[in-house]
């Protein structure tokens, strides 16, 4: 299969293009999993445990069954009824209306046994804390890291530092809650799911049902939201097939926001004491991390440390800590954003040390060739000579700070297949098992083929979203676009050799001297001939052209670099900070799409600025309860947070198609909490950084 | 949700009525901004709920001597009116804070007044609170940053209304009817602790409504200025307001009136700030006297003692606002 031709010969990738699905999603003919319905669906609603730590004695349903319109409980929902965290599946309910669920779950009676709980990182530490499973100790044995020799390293070192920082649990947040609607077609199940992955939820659910895979189909044509959680089958799945076979009709079952903040993963805190030594000229020599961080009752709590930096003599011990909580998940750059935070800080800690400017200190210690030219790219537009040297320099209470930091992911492509029909009329259609979590995949196909058949982007029937299609992995890792553009183009490069062949043979020509461009097809050299693509679409006359393609290499990379720069006020009165400007470098190899590629680093940049400064699960230390579980007091960035932000795609389209979701929410806590502190001389070393936290680092600095 | 029976009066009469025959499971609903909210999450279980939206006597703005403020007046109205804006500053302020476009669009005044607290516990139903016939206050040993640091216990609530505090500054009164007649009050002795009844925070009784809220003309030569500081500016909650109202004569006070939202079970005033500036200029030390004085006595839990700085800060900054409009 052949490369990419290059940039300046492309039509269509690496411009700026609308969503071909935008229009049927602004004006809400998009049909989500929400607005999924069949003739006699009833409504699922799941019921949580109501504490962190308790044995299941005994369910009672008669109650529930009492209420009119209520068709199909289960009380066998858990597997052990021994419940770990606040909201863990127990039991659950269909009923005839959403308006009965809330009333019918309030029936339940179920009898605890109540048990002693652990709710946070640092207390489930001590050796006294209640154990989360009797038999393991929470603080799960070391995972270590090791590079060079980090006692020769501190020796080496002119300057040494130490410094612990914290962040918080960040829950995902889709505005799509998890859920599915599913029936029963015999003794076939159809699922139409809010995934990331139909492929993996069909096998998860086989599995889990003990069915055969092709028993099982899984549909997702649009999603609101995943952020990661959404890569695995739903025990929510299974619950509303038993609802749908118990009651025999179909059952929606979408979580509550409750429940969806409770159960469907989220970001793990994180608490890193970090000693990093330095040379007088910069160079750092040696980098010592011991960090702990709880997915609750999962594993997965990983701090990346040391990120970005080259650095000779490492040792990282890392220790999941377990707590009564939900599991934790992946969620947009896992285990980055957390060394991030750290890590920037550390790095300006050191360069104020050393006397050196931030962004020449991390000249000095980044190896990557494309972050370098990055850093310049991104300072000269930011003004970053105008930094003020002197922290808290500005007179009266509302002070400014600029600060930055750096992005790394590794978002590589993998096996991906997918077909391509094309009939006689001329319209075209393309098949694949992966799904558009709302980066614009959808459209991103399209593209691709389009170019590759000289066609326009609406010539192109996209299909996704099925797991009847070919299959792709999940949309997870950035590596969705990776993996699927080199698919489509190597379907649709086949496609094009197939139709390349009857031409030739019409025209009496090489197959070779065939082209396509801009709707035509013509036979190049002597021959010149042409047909428009309908035409030439013709001469197929009854049969359908069909052709398999999948992922090959050669056509996408891993391996991305990027950094931000962030300028904030702080006003000292109240403790806010409002970030005002984000100037960001992202590097994506080849761009499919412009404005989908600068949507997605805005996108990660706006979340990182509410994983900086608001976003915090918070569980009530007596009930072991989540105190906000909605969108009033878990608090998310608003359009008045957003600041103004400027993307600079820097892109190298020799490199193939990399993924870009990811990196740019990495770096964006970091270079807030640094122009914090060059804004009022004060370092904010826990996440979110609220005016609490502000206004009490600020009254211990004047003490 | 329970189900319930829905009942449209058309007239305030008629709503008299029904009230007359409340028996406790009554509740009135007005934009349904909070009431709908409490309904879902089964905070309470009325037998009865009485939409007010056809009364249409209550909806009204009247100039007069001063201004009278009908009960279903939305958010967004009182935000719009011009003579409000120009006569009542800091009330167009306060009603353009709150919240967004759309709960102002439904959210009515009296709604406003008569809402309940936002305490997560209080809305939360796995917690059995003192406010819900429970025996302890979960904020005390809980999570309380935003909870109450003034006139707390032995539950710690903060009132959640930004009308509130600007209304009892500007001095107004508030009608109340029911079944037993029509009273006025100074909106002040609308609001009660927790101290005195923990399980409302006013007070009307079961079978009483908010009619309309009186508002005195302000003199010529009157500063008025509502500050809110939230979390986040697109939508929130006070986390601390404050609501001054000057009236001055050749730059010096004549009467002030400083009262406080976010930090108390009821909108808290400062009755010391009139003593402190009367017949004063406001300097730069009167300034600074009436900003310790609004938190004297304060008494913050846990982790709310930034609150106390904050409302320093604000009444200070609320003040050198004025101070350089003077
Ligand atoms: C997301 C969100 C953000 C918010 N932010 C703010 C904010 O920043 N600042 C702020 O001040 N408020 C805020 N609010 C509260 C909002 O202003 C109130 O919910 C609204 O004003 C209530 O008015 P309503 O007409 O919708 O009342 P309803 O919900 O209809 O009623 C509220 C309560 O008052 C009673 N009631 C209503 N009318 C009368 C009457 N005439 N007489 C006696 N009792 C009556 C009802 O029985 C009920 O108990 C917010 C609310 C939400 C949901």
């Amino acid at each position: 299969m052949s490369k990419w031709k290059p940039l300046e010969k492309m039509k269509i990738l690496g411009k700026k293009y609308p969503r071909i699905d935008g229009a049927e999603k602004v004006t809400g003919r998009a049909r989500y999993t929400y607005d999924q319905f069949k003739e006699g669906m009833l409504y699922g609603a799941i019921l949580g445990s109501r504490y962190p730590a308790a044995k299941i004695v005994k369910i009672d349903d008669s109650m529930v069954w009492s209420l009119p319109g209520v068709k199909a409980v289960l009380t066998d929902v858990h597997p052990t009824g021994r419940v770990r965290y606040v909201g863990e599946e127990i039991a659950a309910v269909a009923a005839t209306t959403p308006e009965i669920l809330g009333e019918a779950l309030r029936l339940f009676r179920v009898e605890y046994e109540k048990l002693p709980f652990t709710l946070y990182l640092e207390e489930a530490m001590k050796d006294e804390a209640p154990r989360v499973f009797p038999r393991r100790s929470n603080v799960n044995k070391p995972r270590i890291r090791e590079e060079g020799n980090v006692e020769q390293g501190f020796a080496q070192a002119e300057v040494v530092l130490e410094d612990t920082f914290r962040t918080q649990v960040q829950i995902q947040t889709p505005l799509e809650s998890h859920g599915s609607m599913v029936y029963w077609d015999g003794d076939e199940l159809i699922i139409y799911d809010s995934t990331q992955a139909v492929h993996g939820v069909r096998e998860g659910i086989a599995k889990m049902l003990d069915m055969p895979l092709h028993k099982v189909r899984v549909i997702c044509h649009h999603m609101g939201g995943g952020f990661g959680s959404k890569l695995q089958p739903g025990i929510y799945t299974v619950i509303a097939a038993r609802l749908a076979k118990q009651a025999n009709a179909p059952v929606r079952l979408m979580l509550d926001r409750q429940l969806e903040f409770l159960t469907t993963g989220n970001r793990p805190d994180s608490l890193s004491r970090i000693k990093m030594g330095a040379k007088r000229d910069g160079t750092i020599t040696a980098f010592f991390a011991k960090t702990y961080g709880t997915a609750g009752i999962g594993n997965g709590a990983g701090v990346r440390l040391p990120i970005v930096y080259s650095i000779p003599n490492v040792r990282h011990e890392h220790h999941d800590v377990y707590t009564n909580a939900g599991a934790a998940r992946p969620f947009r750059a896992p285990g980055c954003p957390q060394a991030s935070f750290a890590m920037e800080q550390m790095m300006d800690e050191m360069a104020e040390k050393l006397g050196m400017d931030p962004l020449q200190f991390r000249l000095k210690n980044d190896s990557n060739p494309t972050r370098q030219k990055e850093w310049m790219i991104g300072a000269e537009r930011f003004g970053w000579h105008r930094r003020k040297v002197t922290p808290a320099s500005d007179p009266g209470p509302i002070k400014r700070g600029m600060g930055l930091g750096a992005s790394i992911w590794w978002p590589g492509g993998r096996g991906t297949k997918a077909s391509m029909k094309i009939y006689s009329d001329g319209s075209v259609e393309v098949f694949c098992g992966t799904q558009d979590l709302g980066t614009g995949t959808r459209t991103h196909i399209a593209a691709v083929a389009a170019e590759e058949l000289g066609l326009e982007l609406k010539q192109i029937k996209v299909h996704i979203g099925d797991s009847n299609y070919p299959r792709s992995g999940a949309s997870g890792g950035s590596t969705t676009s990776p993996s699927v553009a080199p698919a489509i183009k190597n379907t649709a490069e086949k496609a094009r050799q197939e139709l390349g062949k009857i031409l030739a043979e019409h025209w009496n020509v090489s197959p070779e001297a065939i082209i396509f461009s801009d709707g035509y097809v013509i036979a190049s050299g002597e021959a010149k001939q042409r047909l428009s693509w309908k035409e030439a679409c013709g001469l197929l006359e009854t049969d359908v052209l069909e052709v398999h393609g999948e992922w090959s290499e050669g056509l996408s990379s891993s391996g991305v670099a990027g950094c931000q720069f962030a300028e904030v006020e702080v006003d000292t009165d109240t403790g806010k900070i409002r970030v005002l400007r984000i100037v960001a470098v992202a590097d994506c190899g080849l761009i499919l799409d412009r404005l989908t590629t600068e949507s997605q680093v805005n996108g990660g940049i706006i979340q990182g600025i509410s994983y900086a400064l608001f976003e915090e699960r918070l569980f009530d230390p007596q009930t072991g309860a989540m105190v906000n579980p909605n969108f009033e007091t878990y608090k998310i960035v608003g359009t008045m947070e957003t600041p103004e932000i400027e993307v600079i795609l820097f892109d190298e389209p020799e490199r193939g198609v990399i993924g870009i979701g990811e990196p740019p929410t990495i770096p964006t806590s970091g270079a807030i909490a640094n122009a914090v502190y060059n804004a009022i001389g004060v370092r904010i070393k826990s996440l979110p950084m609220t005016p609490d936290k502000v206004l009490q680092a600020l009254a211990n600095q004047k003490a | 949700m329970y189900n319930f029976e829905y009942l449209n009066p058309t007239s305030l009469e008629e709503v008299s009525e029904v009230l007359a025959h409340s028996d406790g499971e009554t509740v009135l609903l007005a934009g349904g901004t909070d009431l709908l909210d409490r309904l879902k999450e089964h905070l309470l279980r009325p037998r009865q709920v009485v939409n007010l939206k056809n009364v249409r006597e209550l909806y009204t703005i009247e100039r007069n001597e001063g201004l009278t403020i009908g009960a279903l007046v939305t958010i967004a109205d009182l935000a719009a009116d011009a003579y409000i804006q120009e006569n009542y500053p800091a009330l167009s302020q306060a009603a353009r804070s709150i919240a967004t476009p759309q709960i102002r669009n439904m959210g009515t005044v009296g709604g406003n007044l008569a809402q309940r607290p936002r305490c997560w516990y209080f809305r939360g139903v796995e917690y059995r609170c003192l406010k819900k016939g429970g025996r302890k206050c979960y904020a005390v040993e809980g999570l309380n940053k935003y909870h109450a640091i003034m006139g707390g216990g032995p539950c710690y609530i903060v009132h959640p209304s930004d009308l509130a505090p600007v209304l009892i500054a500007y001095g107004a009164r508030v009608t109340i009817s029911g079944a037993n007649g029509t009273r006025e009050i100074p909106l002040e002795q609308f609001f009660q602790l927790p101290a005195k009844d923990l399980k409302k925070e006013n007070v009307l009784n079961e079978n009483e409504m908010i009619t309309r809220i009186t508002l005195p003309p302000q003199p010529e030569n009157t500063y008025s200025l509502y500050l809110k500081f939230k979390e986040l500016e697109s939508h929130d909650f006070a986390v601390v307001s404050v609501a001054v109202v000057l009236h001055t004569r050749k730059k010096r006070i004549t009467d002030a009136s400083l009262v406080l939202g976010g930090v108390a079970p009821i909108p808290w005033k400062i009755p010391e700030a009139g003593a402190l500036l009367k017949g004063k200029e406001l300097t730069e030390p009167a300034i600074q006297a009436v900003a310790e004085q609004s938190v004297k006595g304060s008494d913050p839990l846990p982790q709310n003692g930034y609150k106390v700085h904050l409302t320093r800060n604000l009444v200070r900054r609320a003040l050198t606002e004025i101070q350089q409009q003077l």
